[in-house]
Parts: C-alpha cells; sequence; structure tokens
C-alpha cells in the first residue's frame, strides 16, 4: 500500500478516536452487565461481619459497561493484533507455528477445565495419566528419562535447572560460583543465572557460528556448575562439536544445560540426552503448539538424567503399579496402575509455583503429540528445516542476501540469521525499518536486533507449518522493500503506514510512564 | 506431511532444488551420524483428530470435577462461574495466537488490554504501580522476595503461617539459592504472631486473607515491618479487596496473587495469572512486563512495552528478574472478567460472598463435632475442627456426592477442613452440607467409640 492511502486513513476519522477509548473510558454511572445471583441467606449488616476498620472507603473504580458495549470493546481491540492465524508470523526463537484447533475443545471439557488442582488425586486420574503419558513422551523425545511438568514457562524452567544444579553440586559436597553461557544465548539465560545465586560467564563464538572451543576450554574452570546452550543455537545452527563440548563441560564436574527454544529443528533426528546434556527445558508454547496468547501462558517442563532426579521439584507425577500386580495379581481392575502425586522427595529442590503447572498447557500438548505420533513430530523438524533452508535460498535467489547477507553461510536449522549492515550502508535504511515495512505487507517481521553479536541481526524462523507459496511470498516483498528502499529509503524510514497506529514513541513512554488510567 | 503441514512431494522435490540438495537428510549434515536416531522415536504413530478428541474425552472423564460434585475445595483457587463472553473473546484468534507484543503497531488491542489490565489491579490494591502479569500466585511471592532481596540485601524473610503453603515453599526454594533464611510466623487464634523483628529481615511476607481465612490486620504488619525497615509483602486473594482495606491503604509495599479467580478456569491449577502491584519507589525493580500510554509520530493515542531496561532481553544478568513474558491470555480474561462484574457488581459479589461465608461458618459450627479453629472475621473461607477422623468424615462426603473442603493435617490442625464458598454454591448446597457432614462425623464419632469399646 502507498504512502498516499494510509495517509487518506490516518487524518480520515473521527472512528479512529472512538476506537482508541480504554473500557474505562466507555463507562457510565449506572450501566452493568453482572447480575448477583439472589442472596439467599440471612441479610445480616455487614458491619457485623466485616468491622469498618477492615473495609475500604471506596470500592475499585472498575468500568460500568453492559454486556454489548464490553463485547464490542474487545472484539475492536482485537481487530488492532496481527496474529497467527491470520498471516505469517516469521519471528525467530518464537516458533510461531500452527495452533490446532482441536486443542482448544478438548482443554475446555469439564472433566480437563472443571477439576479442580486440590481434588484427591484417586479422583483425578485421567489427569495424572495423561501428565504421566506426556511426562513418558517428553523423556523419549528429549533422550532423557525423568520429567517435571511444574516449572511455569521456559525462563522457569531454565530457573528450576539451573536450581537443579545446585542441589546436586550441594549434595556432593561442592561450592561451585559461576555458570557459562555463550554470548548468542537468550536474555533469559545470564537473567535466570543471577536469580539462582551464580555469576555468568560468557564463552564466545568462532568464526563459524559455533561456540568457542578454545575459550570454552579456557573458561571451563573447577569453580563452573553449568554450561548452558541452546542446540541448535540462536543462529540457527547445529554444533558439529557437542561431543566435545559435553567432554570439556562434564571435565570439570559441571552440568549441561540445554535450553529447548529450538527443539523444533531437531525432533526424532537426535536427542539432547544422547548429547551428553543432564538438563533439559521444553517450551511446550513453541514446539509443542500451545496459542502463545499475546504473550503467555506457555509451560516449561525439564527432563533431567538419573543423577539429577533426587532432586527434581516437588510433587512429581508417578505410577504405581498395584501390589500383587505380578502373576498371581487379581482381576484386571485391581491390576490397573495408579497415578499420584508424590511429595516423599526428601533431596528435592522443593516448589517453584503452586499445585502442579500448567495443566491445560499439557492437555494440549499431549493432544499434539498424539496426533503427530513419531513419524509425524519427525517431518515437522524435517520440515521446519526444509522450510527454513528454502527461504534462505529464495532470498539468495532474488539477490536480498547481497544486501542481508546470512550471518553464517552454512546449511542452517530451523531458523536463520541475516546481517542488515550492508543494507544500512548501502540503503540508508536500518533492520528496525524494515521489520516496519513489512507491517504494511502484512507480514509479521522476524526478530530484530537478536542474537545480539550480529550487526542489524533478523532472525528468521518459517516453521513447518507454512506453505511454499508463502514462503515465496515472504522472499519477494522482503525483495520489493529493498528494491522500493533504493529508489527511496524515506518510505521504509517513515513506515508503517497502514497500521492501526504508526511508529510510537517509546522514549517518551519510558521517560514519563504512564502505565494506568487515571479514574 | 502430518495434517498440519502442507509440503507435498513435489514440493519438497522443487524445495531441495531451490536449496541445492538432493535429500532432506544432507540438511542434517552438521549432527553427527553417531548422534542420530536410527530407529525414530519410540512413540505410538499419530491418530486422527476424532481418535484424540475421544482418547482425551475419556480421560477427562476419569476426573470428578466441580461439573460432578458439590465441591467446597478452595485453598488457593475457586470454583467462580465464568461469564460466556470471556471465553467468547479470549477464543479468538486475534487475542489466542499472537506473541508477545514486540511490533506494537500491530500490537495495539494486546497493549490496550494489558493497559487496562494494569488500571484494574492498580484499583483493586490501591497500589499505583502494575505489571502486565506474572506466572500465577505462589511464584509471585517468590518473585516479590527477589525484590526485597535486591533493595535491602537483609538475610532473612519472616514468612506468615498464613501464607498458602505453596507460596511459602516456592519462596523457600529460591531463598536457599539466595543464601537467605525463612522464618515462619505462627498464626495464634487464626491471625499472624509476628517474631520481634530485627535489621536483618528484608522483608514480612502475610496473606490477606491468610490460609485460614481469617481477615488480618494489614495495616499493622505493614507498620511493624516498616518499623524494622524491612518491606511488607501481601499475597492477596483479588475479590475480596473489593470490600477489604486495600494493600496500598494499608502501607505494605508489594501486594501479589492469584489471578484464577477473576474470569480464569480451574484447569487443574493452570494455566491462570499472578498479579504483581507495587510503589512508585519500587517501580524500575518489578518483574516482567509493562504496557504504558504513549502517542505515535500522528500524535494518535498508542501503547507500548515500557520500562523495558530492567527486562531479561536488554539487561541480561543485571535484569531484575528472568521472566520473558507474562501470562497475557489469563490476565485478559481477568480484565474483561472485571469489566463484567463493574463498579458495584464487584462489591455485591464480594458481599454476597462474605455472607454466605458467614451462613456456611454459623451453619456447620452449630453441628456437634465441628468447631471453628478461629473466629475471626472471614470473607470466602473458614477453617473448622472436626472431632473425628477428617479422611474418613471426606470419604462419608464424598460417598453423597459432596466435597466438603481441604484437610488441614498438613499445616498441623490435625482434624482441620478448610471450606470455601464461592457465588456457585447456595444456601441450599451450604445446607446439604451441613447434613452430610454432621452425618458423616456423627457415623466417624460412633465408629471411633465403638471401635474404642473392642479395644478397650
Amino acid at each position: 500500500m502507498s504512502v498516499e492511502a494510509s495517509t487518506e486513513r490516518v487524518t480520515g476519522s473521527n472512528a479512529a478516536a472512538d476506537d482508541q477509548l480504554t473500557i474505562y473510558e466507555r463507562s457510565q454511572p449506572g450501566r452493568r452487565a453482572f447480575v448477583a445471583p439472589a442472596t439467599d441467606v440471612p441479610e445480616r449488616p455487614l458491619d457485623e461481619l466485616l468491622s469498618p476498620e477492615l473495609r475500604r472507603a471506596e470500592g475499585p473504580r472498575l468500568p460500568e459497561v453492559a454486556e454489548p458495549e464490553i463485547v464490542r470493546h474487545y472484539n475492536r481491540l482485537s481487530k488492532r493484533n496481527f496474529d497467527l492465524d491470520t498471516g505469517f508470523y516469521p519471528l525467530g526463537s518464537c516458533t510461531m507455528k500452527h495452533n490446532p484447533k482441536l486443542h482448544e475443545r478438548l482443554a475446555a471439557l469439564p472433566g480437563h477445565a472443571r477439576l479442580h488442582p486440590l481434588q484427591h488425586p484417586a479422583r483425578a486420574q485421567g489427569a495424572l495419566e495423561l501428565m504421566w503419558r506426556l511426562q513418558d513422551a517428553l523423556a523419549e523425545i528429549s533422550g532423557l528419562p525423568h520429567v517435571s511438568l511444574q516449572p511455569s514457562a521456559g525462563s522457569h524452567g531454565e530457573l528450576a535447572g539451573v536450581l537443579l544444579t545446585r542441589a546436586y553440586h550441594e549434595d556432593h559436597g561442592e561450592s561451585r560460583t559461576k555458570v557459562l553461557t555463550p554470548d548468542t544465548a537468550h536474555g533469559t539465560n545470564p537473567a535466570t543465572v543471577t536469580m539462582a545465586g551464580y555469576e555468568v560467564v560468557k564463552v564466545g563464538t568462532d568464526a563459524n557460528g559455533n561456540v568457542d572451543i578454545e575459550d570454552l576450554r579456557a573458561k571451563a574452570t573447577d569453580d563452573v556448575a553449568c554450561l548452558m546452550l541452546t542446540n541448535p543455537s540462536t543462529l540457527g545452527l547445529f554444533e558439529p562439536q557437542i561431543d566435545e563440548i559435553a567432554r570439556i563441560v562434564h571435565g570439570v564436574g559441571a552440568t549441561l544445560y540445554y535450553d529447548g527454544a529450538n527443539l523444533n529443528a531437531i525432533m526424532g533426528i537426535c536427542r539432547p540426552g544422547d548429547m551428553g546434556f543432564d538438563i533439559v527445558h521444553f517450551n511446550l508454547h513453541k514446539s509443542f503448539t500451545q496459542p502463545h496468547g499475546g504473550g503467555g501462558p506457555g509451560a516449561g517442563p525439564i527432563a533431567v538424567s538419573e543423577r539429577i532426579e533426587p532432586y527434581l521439584p516437588r510433587p512429581q507425577v508417578v505410577r504405581r503399579d498395584p501390589a500383587g500386580a505380578g502373576a498371581n495379581g487379581g482381576s484386571g481392575a485391581d491390576r490397573a496402575p495408579v497415578y499420584d502425586l508424590d511429595f516423599d522427595r526428601p533431596r528435592s529442590i522443593g516448589r517453584l509455583r503452586g499445585f502442579q503447572g500448567n495443566y491445560g498447557v499439557f492437555v494440549r500438548s499431549y493432544a499434539y503429540i498424539r496426533s503427530l505420533g513419531a513419524a509425524g513430530l519427525r517431518d515437522v523438524s524435517e520440515t521446519a528445516v526444509l522450510n527454513a533452508n528454502y527461504l534462505l535460498a529464495r532470498l539468495r535467489e532474488l539477490g536480498v542476501l547481497k544486501l542481508l547477507p546470512a550471518a553464517y553461510d552454512r546449511v542452517c536449522m530451523h531458523e536463520f540469521v541475516l546481517s542488515g549492515g550492508p543494507m544500512k550502508r548501502e540503503l540508508q535504511i536500518r533492520t528496525l525499518d524494515l521489520a516496519k515495512r513489512l507491517l504494511d505487507h502484512g507480514v509479521h517481521p522476524p526478530t530484530v536486533y537478536f542474537p545480539l553479536l550480529v550487526d542489524e541481526a533478523l532472525l528468521v524462523e518459517p516453521t513447518e507449518t507454512e506453505t511454499k507459496e508463502t514462503l515465496d511470498r515472504f522472499a519477494e516483498i522482503v525483495a520489493a522493500v529493498l528494491a522500493e528502499a533504493r529508489e527511496d529509503p524515506a518510505v521504509a524510514r517513515g513506515a508503517p503506514y497502514t497500521t492501526p497506529v504508526r511508529r510510537l514513541d517509546e522514549a517518551g513512554a519510558a521517560r514519563r510512564p504512564v502505565i494506568r488510567q487515571a479514574l | 506431511m502430518t495434517r498440519y503441514t502442507s509440503a507435498t512431494d513435489a514440493d519438497r522435490a522443487e524445495m531441495l532444488a531451490a536449496i541445492g540438495v538432493s535429500s532432506i537428510e544432507e540438511l542434517f549434515a552438521d549432527v553427527p551420524v553417531s548422534l542420530r536416531l536410527r530407529d525414530g522415536l519410540s512413540l505410538d504413530e499419530g491418530l486422527s483428530e476424532q481418535e484424540v478428541h475421544a482418547e482425551l474425552r475419556a480421560l477427562a472423564e476419569r476426573n470428578v470435577s466441580c461439573d460432578d460434585e458439590i465441591s467446597f475445595l478452595g485453598a488457593g483457587m475457586y470454583d467462580h462461574y465464568v461469564p460466556a463472553l470471556v471465553d467468547s473473546i479470549i477464543s479468538r484468534s486475534e487475542f489466542l495466537t499472537p506473541y508477545t507484543p514486540y511490533q506494537p503497531e500491530v500490537s495495539q488491542g494486546g497493549l490496550q488490554a494489558m493497559f487496562e489490565y494494569q488500571t484494574a489491579i492498580c484499583e483493586l490494591t490501591g497500589l499505583p504501580v502494575s505489571n502486565a502479569s506474572v506466572y500465577e500466585g505462589p511464584s509471585a511471592v517468590a518473585a516479590a522476595g527477589y525484590i526485597a532481596k535486591h533493595t535491602n540485601g537483609r538475610r532473612r524473610f519472616v514468612v506468615s503461617r498464613g501464607v498458602h503453603p505453596h507460596a511459602r515453599e516456592a519462596l523457600a526454594t529460591l531463598a536457599r539459592a539466595w543464601e537467605m533464611e525463612v522464618v515462619e510466623a505462627p498464626l495464634e487464634d487464626g491471625l499472624t504472631a509476628l517474631p520481634e523483628l530485627d535489621d536483618t529481615v528484608s522483608a514480612v511476607v502475610v496473606a490477606q486473607p491468610n490460609f485460614l481465612g481469617a481477615v488480618e490486620d494489614l495495616a499493622a504488619l505493614a507498620g511493624a515491618a516498616h518499623d524494622a525497615g524491612a518491606l511488607c509483602i501481601a499475597a492477596c486473594d483479588p475479590l475480596p479487596l473489593a470490600l477489604l482495606r486495600t494493600p496500598g491503604e494499608c502501607g505494605v509495599d508489594i501486594a501479589v496473587g492469584e489471578g484464577q479467580t477473576l474470569g480464569n478456569r480451574l484447569d487443574y491449577g493452570g494455566p491462570s495469572f499472578g498479579f504483581f502491584a507495587t510503589t512508585e519507589a519500587l517501580i524500575r525493580r518489578i518483574p516482567g512486563r509493562i504496557a504504558g500510554e504513549t502517542v505515535d509520530v500522528d500524535g494518535r493515542r498508542g501503547f507500548v512495552l515500557t520500562l523495558q531496561t530492567r527486562e531479561q532481553h536488554i539487561r541480561r544478568e543485571k535484569a531484575t528478574s528472568n521472566i520473558c513474558t507474562a501470562q497475557a491470555l489469563n490476565a485478559l480474561a481477568g480484565v474483561i472478567y472485571l469489566s463484567w462484574l463493574g463498579r458495584r457488581g464487584i462489591v455485591e459479589l464480594a458481599e454476597l460472598l462474605v455472607r454466605r461465608t458467614d451462613y456456611a461458618r454459623r451453619t456447620l459450627t452449630a453441628l456437634d463435632g465441628v468447631d471453628a479453629i478461629h473466629e475471626q472475621p472471614v470473607v470466602r473461607e473458614f477453617a473448622v475442627a472436626l472431632d473425628a477422623p477428617v479422611d474418613a468424615v471426606i470419604a462419608r462426603c464424598l460417598a453423597a456426592g459432596i466435597n466438603p473442603g481441604y484437610p488441614l493435617a498438613g499445616e498441623g490442625y490435625e482434624n482441620g477442613l478448610l471450606i470455601a464458598l464461592t457465588e456457585q454454591r447456595t444456601r441450599e448446597h451450604i445446607d446439604r452440607l451441613a447434613e452430610v457432614l454432621g452425618e458423616a462425623v456423627a457415623a466417624e464419632r460412633d465408629a471411633d467409640r465403638s471401635h474404642a469399646g473392642v479395644s478397650g
């Protein structure tokens, strides 16, 4: 769409102003959506039940709006979002794959959705069996035998993993102080290390985009507790020397931690456990299709090796085979296994959160694994890698890589990194400008300015659920934006034009934070 | 090809040719041969959509949900009614399927909803700063502890036994890594009895109402914390805050809590959201996302993620937390629900809870063998002690289709029972509970006596 067309839209509307009202600004005294059930118990004066000293003088100033306006307000808001069900979303490291509709229906079944988390395990056998089966599948996929589903998100899984490392070393009479992270790591890795009470030591990247083995050797000292690694890395590259990395790390008695952000590249191809990793976290909202929800919820289960198992969070979902289940067992029903929560874990790091984890996410991820099976999961990773390499090839064919070269000229895995450095020098537009101009073409931009070590980085992850036609079209759009910028870089620098709002004053927002409505 | 992927054999051939390789295998050349799975994963083969539906429905049917019994279970999550408009709105693709709003120009819907949510949380808590939500309730208490550690560097937390046991444990898990000590403050007659506080105390952690359902004197607890130079962290149940003096008014520094009761399903414990509110003084230490209002280049109102220099993707090891995103969809359900309740409705709902809870407490404690554990004011939940083995009494109630509540043996009340109300538990349900519980206690006392008679 042209600049002129978008300007027309900008200037044309009082409707836009109405679109920008908050729910509080739609409030009128006396309106309501909620009608309370009749008070069917004696109406004792409130003062007798709760003395005035315990009560607030004025209730919270929530909006006063009837149902039609609430629905219209949030439906209108929804239309100011870009979403995966509508368009291509190649956001690197986030694995924006299709979210099957079946999963929402399953999670909403009353037996799942209205199950109280403190229901006695004997009355929650379906839920516990589902969790046990999911644990079992994740153990197989990761190649590590023991799984805890408890962590709430990837970052929470990382925290669990580093705390497990601490517990393991302390139990062996060791006190270590450092954790190694590559300079390509996600920001959550170093933040987690600090939160778990360790010091971060960065390991460099070599000229091919791999972990700098000599740097690792130098920094892997006996006060190092752990190396946190993503494989494939955040550069979208598989570490071919993973065996040597594991040897070095284990050689100094440290644990090897697998950040599962990029698991989508290797399911059914190879397994972190076989690579020597001791602890893995999964992002069920990435590889296993929990919808991202505009920024949560997710879930971050962890899988660990035998030596780490005693320290897993409490409680653990376990399967107990009933006594007498051997040759002389009773009837079929008596021999059925029983699923339970095991709290008796004296060396556990303890709880990380309430209850048993994000069960609604487990329902969706388990359904996904059952839908695909072993062959389907392998197809997912093969197609994710095929799509990424094909998109890279298409971009090369269209000449895009002359201005946006691949940061490392290798076969990539499920995602790849381009550098906008040459584009910036030759066309005078930055990666940010390119990203904003892509919005006008109805695609979500890739991740930008990450990984940090690549100049003007773009991290592109198409995922397996996109068609060849979608990839072709994206490549053509990028080429068109670059051609347009060669003619007139101001267009990209002023983009976007067609979105509900245009570039926003983020610096001003941070300088004078307005983070709630003045009421 | 699976039903979620589209690459046909023809597509593959064309794509491989464009890449310049002859097989998919070549794309995995960097994976050492010794690591490649030769026989594939040992998982069952995939199923059709209807088969998966049948399997997961069968699992669901093996759970006893709040659809299947009259449940008075609470203790951290509550069976409130979720209005239909919440389901309708949060299942829209535009809210369900985007990622976190890194491109604000195409994320105004989500960002504005966060801003509206933050406003609602500030109204409930009486504090001026709210983030866009965190994982859930108990881990929010631990996250608040992390702020306290960084704010004053002291080495102890004083945590009330009135704080949910899962929250106490989540804080203790992290406190060990921080080499900090957790000291528990007992409940006396249902209320927190703080020990002497000195300058080693980083934060005092309390709950409102507390785990036994009692309404605490939050102002006195916060005052005691401040007198010792410590922060006061309060884990709050958000619905009763419609009636109670706000944490902000009481001087609490950080108010957190479980947001499930605000328009979210039970879901066997998650996903839900945690809310996290604090003072202006601590705004730059708060974890997670915050949405802020601003303008675009044409002067139009818009919203962005703001104060991001606290966060892991910018500050890395110096970040105030490792948390990456929020629980955006659950928090959206929260703000829709609060808009549905509205300014008067939330007060009416909270008053109904208070009255039904009072009625239930008076009715049940009038029974033989059922005594209040404390006489403090309660708003939605209360604790009783049974003069009979609690597990056996619960079993008898379950057989009659009533789940009477959560046993408190783990909290040191041997035959204690925690009973929760919501607007979905009517007087008729309460009367039925009284009937069933009374009979169950009487039967177990009789059984106990006859057993004692035999063995004595």
